[in-house]
């Protein structure tokens, strides 16, 4: 019997990551086509906006921009699979190692943001659910419900306002370090960006983890656990907050193409020398190659990241295998 | 709405009570109307958002602030006589300013919201109809568009080609038209395999027809409900835009672009340039927000009544 589970298990993993796969080569192909077409080939910026058309072309024979693009696709993906992310010829670096330096200091932004955030809004969600409809539930709420309908920028400014001109408890500026363990010291700097990514995902998650909370609050087996005399601290924690986190972690899976731009603004609006930053000055220098690689960088997070919420949802919840 | 009947008797059938005591039937869409109604915050929002569609569009004709031209006589005033929002730092009046910025983010906002709705019901219903590969298939590429952060390459976009009404709609809309898809798809699913519509493929109708006739009105609500949030995901990401520079451009006004402008002024306390328009984003989106929201609850209620 439990061997014949196991088996199901896998077979599903297989599934699903063969789904994956399909998903990740078509909006692959999606993203390089789109590109493409908007961007052909950089030789006019290497050779200079004076260059001649032959000899525009010639560069394009020269570097094989001139094949078909489906051609130029398999190229590029073939790079990337050796970890070659291609060539900005506007800073003259390898988008590797631009992305080298930077890539830490935007996980470490974006990840303890989202902690902080599933740490903050699970409780509350259910601290809602449980007293709801009283005046803490609606503050709560209307709280939630404004910072949801509120633009990042507008969020952090606000923030800029009050914790940094009218306040100067903490900086405007993000921490400009370039050692990821002096970023995490500099509490002073680094408060404010975190607070604005928190904030803007705790309104969506605490608002979700409410309605889930509200709605396994009403099942039966809570109904039991409360009429066998479990004390209410066990029935929240035991069986109300596993039962209601499991819709959270698709939730936090599907909802990184959020966290992408929540993380492009905000370290924008702080001077953050990140990734989203990085993409944001490459947008004003029309730095193709390094735009093309954070949008499939992103687009291949967010494959990832639905697959590993399906396979931890999976392994967490029974039923789903059983189906 | 005629066609909506022959879904409803079959069923309130079932479900009356023993013995026949049924009252009037109620129309499920004046059950749902009148639920709605009965909503204090979708009315809020309702009215706020009709407040915001008056004073953006019909604004402009009582009201005539200075937009146009540089006025160095009267930069940087805060609100006042004449002025009742202050003026910008080249002398532009800001609520003049925030009347034409308004009319960019609702028409984006209405006009993307539509755009993507269309698509994502026939993808939907034709999936969901045509069942087997093709439905794997078309189900597949929602979720490669799903995958796709959006911003970036509505950010891509723009810088190439400039931003403007039409342009972001069309690419705002083709990337929103995912989640009503799969809403649709999912009703449709279920749909189909009901009596009226068997009865329908059973008389002859075509695919067409079905889809047109009988499942898409079926599948309104949730169209409904979800017209709303896209409308306020569309305005969200025009002020984005905006704010980063790439929003629309003279004479067309953008909400975004002008709090980036007021940041540069915010130590010098220039307030009047950053919070109106803020807030006014905050609303609009708030609104839509809310209205959503009821309109699920009232559906919900007319589902629960079917």
């Amino acid at each position: 019997m439990r061997r014949e589970k196991g088996r199901r298990l896998s077979a599903y993993l297989i599934r699903r990551l063969a789904t994956s796969l399909v998903v990740v080569v078509g909006v692959s192909i999606f993203i390089f086509f789109l590109l493409h077409v908007i961007y052909p080939s950089p030789a006019q910026d290497i050779l200079g906006p004076k260059a001649t058309q032959a000899s525009v072309n010639s560069w394009n024979k020269q570097h094989g921009f001139n094949r078909p693009w489906l051609v130029q696709y398999l190229t590029y993906m073939n790079h990337l699979i050796h970890a070659n992310l291609g060539y900005s010829y506007k800073v003259n670096q390898s988008v590797a190692a631009l992305f080298g330096e930077r890539w830490v200091r935007s996980a470490y932004l974006s990840g303890i943001s989202l902690v902080l955030a599933v740490l903050i809004a699970v409780p509350l969600g259910i601290y809602q659910a449980v007293k709801r409809n009283t005046v803490g539930d609606t503050i709560v709420t209307s709280l939630a419900f404004t910072t949801y309908a509120m633009p990042v920028f507008f969020l952090a400014l606000i923030l800029i306002q009050v914790f940094a001109l009218t306040f100067p408890i903490f900086s405007f500026e993000a921490s400009q370090s370039l050692s990821l363990w002096r970023v995490i010291g500099d509490w002073h700097s680094m408060t404010l960006p975190i607070a604005t990514l928190t904030l803007l995902s705790v309104a969506g998650f605490s608002r979700y983890m409410r309605s889930t909370s509200i709605d396994t609050l009403a099942q039966d087996y809570i109904k039991a656990a409360r009429a066998k005399g479990l004390p209410e601290r066990l029935v929240l924690t035991r069986h109300l907050l596993r039962n209601a986190c499991l819709p959270m972690v698709t939730l936090i899976g599907l909802s990184i193409p959020f966290l992408l731009s929540g993380n492009l603004i905000t370290e924008e609006v702080f001077n953050f020398q990140g990734l989203g930053l990085l993409f944001y000055n490459s947008l004003n220098n029309v730095d193709y190659n390094v735009l093309l690689a954070y949008t499939l960088a992103g687009a291949i997070l967010t494959v990832a990241g639905n697959f590993v919420a399906d396979i931890a949802l999976t392994i967490a919840d029974p039923r789903i295998r059983l189906s | 709405m005629t066609n909506i009947a022959p879904s409803l008797s079959p069923l309130d059938i079932t479900h009356a009570p023993e013995g026949g005591e049924i009252g009037p039937v109620q129309s499920g869409w004046r059950l749902a109307f009148r639920e709605f109604a009965r909503n204090k915050l979708a009315v809020a929002g309702m009215t706020i958002l009709l407040f915001f569609v008056l004073f953006c569009f019909a604004g402009p004709i009582f009201y005539h602030g200075n937009i146009t031209s540089t006025d160095l006589s009267s930069f940087s005033l805060p609100p006042g006589s004449g002025h009742p929002l202050g003026t910008t730092d080249v002398g532009f009046d800001e609520m003049g300013l925030l009347m034409k910025g308004g009319q960019a983010a609702l028409e984006v906002g209405f006009f993307a919201a539509f755009i993507g709705i269309v698509i994502g019901m026939l993808w939907g219903a034709i999936a969901g109809l045509a069942g087997g590969i093709v439905d794997s298939a078309m189900m597949r590429v929602v979720d490669i568009f799903l995958s796709i952060p959006f911003l970036f390459i509505v950010l891509i976009v723009a810088v190439r080609y400039g931003a403007s009404v039409l342009g972001l709609s069309l690419i705002i809309g083709g990337f929103t038209w995912l989640v009503p898809a799969r809403l649709v798809r999912g009703e449709v699913l279920t749909l189909r395999t009901r009596d009226f519509v068997s009865a329908a493929r059973t008389a002859g109708a075509g695919r067409w027809r079905l889809i047109n006739k009988h499942l898409l009105p079926n599948a309104l609500g949730v169209i409904v409900v979800n017209v709303t949030f896209n409308v306020a995901d569309a305005i969200l990401a025009v002020a984005a835009l905006g704010f980063l520079g790439f929003g629309l451009h003279y004479p067309s006004q953008d909400w975004g672009d002008m709090l980036s402008n007021g940041i540069q002024y915010m130590q010098d306390g220039y307030w009047w340039l950053v919070y109106p328009v803020g807030a006014s984003i905050v609303l609009v989106v708030m609104a839509c927000n809310l209205i959503g929201d009821a309109l699920r609850d009232s559906l919900d209620v007319r589902l629960r009544r079917r």
